[in-house]
């Protein structure tokens, strides 16, 4: 546990990449490779079931502590991590232990899963007494099923593929399923994950490098004519690989991350292309056989449990626009125009709903298409992607083959009303607020609150609104402040509704602060009327 | 009535008719210690330790001041004054107020670990006493400052084998000499040179006039690249984003405070690392020291206010709180942003 501790300070300490991979490297050189497993677990997302319910290791820490229950949460909401304000409060370390992550796992923390509370209660309380102030932090997160390394996927995959010298397309490949939630890894697989390239994986699943659309700034007449060009929408969802080899199917986001098991829907429809084929789209929710809003997608995002629940009530479909391989072959240096008939023929025969092929938006003038785009948003698109009839697939953002030609977010002027404080690196900073506009209608003048926002700024920004909060502070509600209106930010959004839940009326999509306008006084904020505008 | 009242201008003895700290200009002034937030400039005549003399002429020159030995007593309007050792930094004192066989004691800021920069905190017994709260949560649990030190050494040699100043933030008064000290102590110097900012200069000149022994400690303006790369050099927090950093090239940095207890207090300041070095007492510290007084009544200030007065109630110990406007005042989680308050 201590070596596993030495690598998470060390990861946790530093922002530089390179240290990052160094320390990897060193860890999963140093330590036997039953720990290595379980590290290699960890970093690269794996997330075990809980073992321990929260409420029960609270309890038992604030009777180990000797605290009051009110004390404890006074500790936490300091902390703003349950499992390190669990580590703070204990009393000190009894007898350490010299047991490696690996025996933890097994012996310690998968067991106390479904036993009585009595008996997990007591074996934490034997557990903490082994454990310095790191270990007992760690130990906090794994009995939680929770623990997060400031590590990415890829970058672990890095670390493994350079200290074996193999390609990290193999690793993350080999990686598939490594990070289930009931597995328990074990030294033989770790080693698996760093042996010699086998012939059965030479094609494997692996993924083409994503070819990336660059934003469009000037204006759309310098890309010539538009019968140069073939012109789609611009789908909100999420860009995904889908790769059809060796009768196995794999799903690939942008981050060379394997999200197959995430959308069984996508491998299902996978499962039903020829072999040797590979598709570039994306995944969309769908709502009533509808492209839904990004916000229905969201809410799977990052799920890697499904209920029945949840894929109904936000199932899945592939809007198809590329093809990458077929009958085997790479077809990434043939025309534009061409991969798109070999696209609609490999389409034709598959099921209409999972798999949708990018419809072509046919005009004659770019004024029409600029006139078309304004109905982006009703659509629930972002845009036009335009993409020149000619061209290969590209690797990268690079090259002018591909633009996006997205439409401008709504912005309104707004005031903070409300402010609370954010989590983990943030937890001692008013970061989280509720912004309003003037609104008459009451006959009179007030701010009524229509959003919640808290990313858009930078960390001096925040550190000044936090002092502005805690000066302003009319009334404090447990985390929220209600503070005297004096900060006025420049909010931009995606989209906006009616809403009958809200005192507003509309809820917003996306909000975030786009900048801090101190030029503005409280009183030139905009009205709920130039919000209700924004509705068609 | 009490013998230690809050008025306007800080903490008020209406017996004796003089202030302890106080933030507003008074007539007479007692100084806990020579930290911005407690000791102020502007009033008539001061009185504090003897052994913070050569700090005050720093941080106040041109005051009238009066000094006591630790223990030694002078009695004022029939109050009998005298200071003990509070352990936080150099002439850091307690003051004991004694009138008609009652005795009042207001801590100033205070720890109970041994500092080699400082006397020892000395546990009085008195009738009412007036605590500190900065890190009055359970959260707040020092570890040994040897094996914190040995981390900050560690930390120093393995940037010095990579080339790479080390910066290590910390408060100008108090931190930075007795960190130099403990380094020192620990045998931890052959690393490299041991340099500071500027603005530490003179407080550890004043140091060695009242007698602490300290390392030499360099002038980080004075020194070269080659040298610098395997310094540590000691800079106030202030320091931290300004372009005198640059000379260090690439460097790494931390900082020595009590609140990097917490790592976000760490993470948003973007730091490589935090040492949980404090100079004022921790939970266990906090409640011992309250114990150790015998007092039957506890005046709880800066700090953790509420949550303090509330712990010590359900302690059955009769507490309640003070609003002082030293630092760290009722936002326990804010950083003090200067070296204003000693972390």
């Amino acid at each position: 546990m201590e070596a596993f501790a030495r690598l998470y300070a060390e990861l946790d300490e530093t922002t530089s990449t390179r240290a990052k991979l160094a320390a990897l490297k060193r860890y999963f050189n140093a330590v036997p490779a039953d720990d290595a497993a379980w590290a290699a677990y960890f970093l690269a997302g794996g997330r075990p079931r809980m073992a321990v319910p929260s409420k029960l290791m609270r309890e038992t820490a604030t009777a180990a502590a000797g605290l009051p229950p009110w004390l404890f949460e006074e500790c936490h909401l300091a902390v703003g991590d349950f499992a390190e304000t669990v580590a703070h409060v204990l009393p000190p370390l009894v007898a350490p232990t010299q047991a490696g992550l690996a025996q933890w796992m097994r012996e310690r923390v998968l067991p106390l899963r479904g036993l009585a509370s009595e008996t997990v209660a007591a074996s934490l309380r034997d557990d903490w007494q082994q454990l310095d102030w790191q270990g007992r932090f760690l130990f906090g997160k794994l009995c939680s099923g929770n623990l997060r390394v400031g590590v990415s996927r890829s970058l672990v995959t890095r670390a493994l593929a350079e200290l074996a010298s193999i390609d990290s397309k193999l690793v993350a490949q080999r990686l598939i399923g490594y990070t289930g939630a009931d597995r328990t890894p074990t030294g033989d697989e770790f080693r698996a994950l760093l042996a010699p390239p086998g012939q059965h994986e030479r094609a494997g699943g692996r993924p083409y490098p994503f070819f990336l659309a660059r934003p469009l700034v000037d204006p759309v007449a310098t890309l010539g004519s538009p019968d140069d060009w073939l012109v789609e929408w611009k789908w909100d969802g999420i860009r995904a690989q889908l790769v059809r080899r060796d009768a196995a199917t794999y799903v690939w986001s942008r981050g060379d991350e394997l999200i197959t098991e995430r959308f069984p829907e996508v491998q299902a429809l996978g499962d039903t292309l020829p072999d040797g084929t590979v598709l570039d789209g994306e995944i969309v929710a769908l709502d009533g056989g509808d492209v839904a809003p990004f916000s229905l997608l969201a809410t799977r995002i990052g799920r890697k449990r499904l209920s029945p629940k949840i894929l109904a009530a936000a199932p899945v479909a592939y809007v198809a626009y590329d093809i990458l391989e077929a009958d085997g072959i790479d077809l990434r240096d043939v025309a534009q125009f061409a991969r798109r008939e070999r696209l609609a023929a490999v389409a034709a025969p598959l099921d209409p709903v999972r798999l949708r092929l990018s419809p072509l938006v046919e005009r004659t003038d770019w004024d029409a298409y600029a006139e078309l785009r304004l109905q982006s948003r009703s659509r629930g698109v972002e845009g036009f992607m335009l993409k020149r009839r000619d061209a290969a697939y590209g690797v990268g953002r690079t090259g002018n083959a591909w633009w996006k030609w997205k439409v401008d977010p709504m912005t309104v002027d707004a005031v903070v009303v409300y402010a609370q404080r954010g989590h983990g690196r943030r937890a001692s900073l008013y970061t989280d607020y509720t912004f309003a506009v003037w609104d008459a209608r009451s006959g009179t003048r007030t701010l009524t609150p229509f959003a919640k926002a808290y990313s858009g700024l930078s960390d001096e920004e925040i550190a000044a609104v936090d002092r502005i909060v805690r000066k302003t502070t009319i009334e404090k509600f447990g985390p929220v402040r209600s503070v005297t209106p004096t900060l006025v930010f420049e909010l931009a959004f995606e989209g906006i509704q009616r809403s009958a839940r809200h005192k507003s009326g509309i809820a917003v999509r996306f909000p975030r602060i786009v900048r801090w306008r101190t030029d503005k006084g409280v009183d030139e904020a905009d009205t709920i009327e130039a919000l209700q505008a924004l509705l068609r | 009535m009490d013998l230690i009242v809050l008025d306007a201008h800080g903490l008020y003895c209406p017996a004796g008719d003089f202030h302890i700290d106080p933030w507003r200009p008074v007539e007479r002034a007692v100084l806990t210690h020579a930290h911005a937030d407690h000791a102020r400039a502007g009033s008539g005549s001061y009185l504090a330790a003897d052994a913070s003399r050569a700090v005050l002429a720093v941080r106040l020159p041109g005051i009238r001041l009066d000094t006591l030995r630790y223990g030694e007593r002078v009695t004022h309007n029939g109050v009998g004054v005298s200071l003990h050792p509070a352990g936080h930094v150099l002439g850091s004192a307690q003051v004991r107020v004694e009138h008609r066989g009652e005795v009042w004691v207001v801590s100033g800021d205070y720890k109970l670990e041994a500092d080699p920069t400082c006397a020892p905190f000395e546990a009085i017994r008195c009738d009412a006493f007036v605590t500190e709260s900065t890190f009055g949560l359970p959260i707040y649990r020092w570890r040994e400052p040897r094996a914190v030190i040995d981390e900050i050494a560690t930390w120093w040699q393995r940037n010095a084998d990579e080339q790479r100043t080390s910066v290590l933030y910390c408060y100008a008064f108090g931190k930075a000499q007795r960190i130099a000290a403990e380094l020192q102590a620990a045998g931890a110097l052959a690393t490299g040179t041991l340099a500071c900012h500027g603005a530490m200069m003179s407080l550890n000149g004043a140091y060695r006039a009242a007698g602490v022994g300290l390392p030499e400690v360099r002038h980080a303006s004075d020194m070269d690249g080659d040298e610098l790369r395997r310094a540590l050099v000691l800079a106030p927090p202030s320091a931290a984003g300004t372009p005198w950093l640059r000379r260090f090239g690439e460097f790494g940095d931390a900082f020595a405070s009590g609140w990097m207890q917490v790592r976000g207090a760490r993470r948003r300041r973007a730091l490589d690392r935090g040492f949980a070095l404090s100079d004022h007492a921790d939970w266990p510290g906090l409640n011992a020291a309250i114990a150790a007084t015998g007092a039957r009544r506890v005046i709880v200030t800066h700090g953790q206010v509420p949550v303090m007065v509330r712990w010590l109630t359900e302690c059955g110990v009769n507490a309640e709180g003070f609003a002082t406007e030293f630092a760290a005042e009722g936002e326990p989680e804010s950083l003090p942003a200067a070296d204003a308050a000693a972390g």
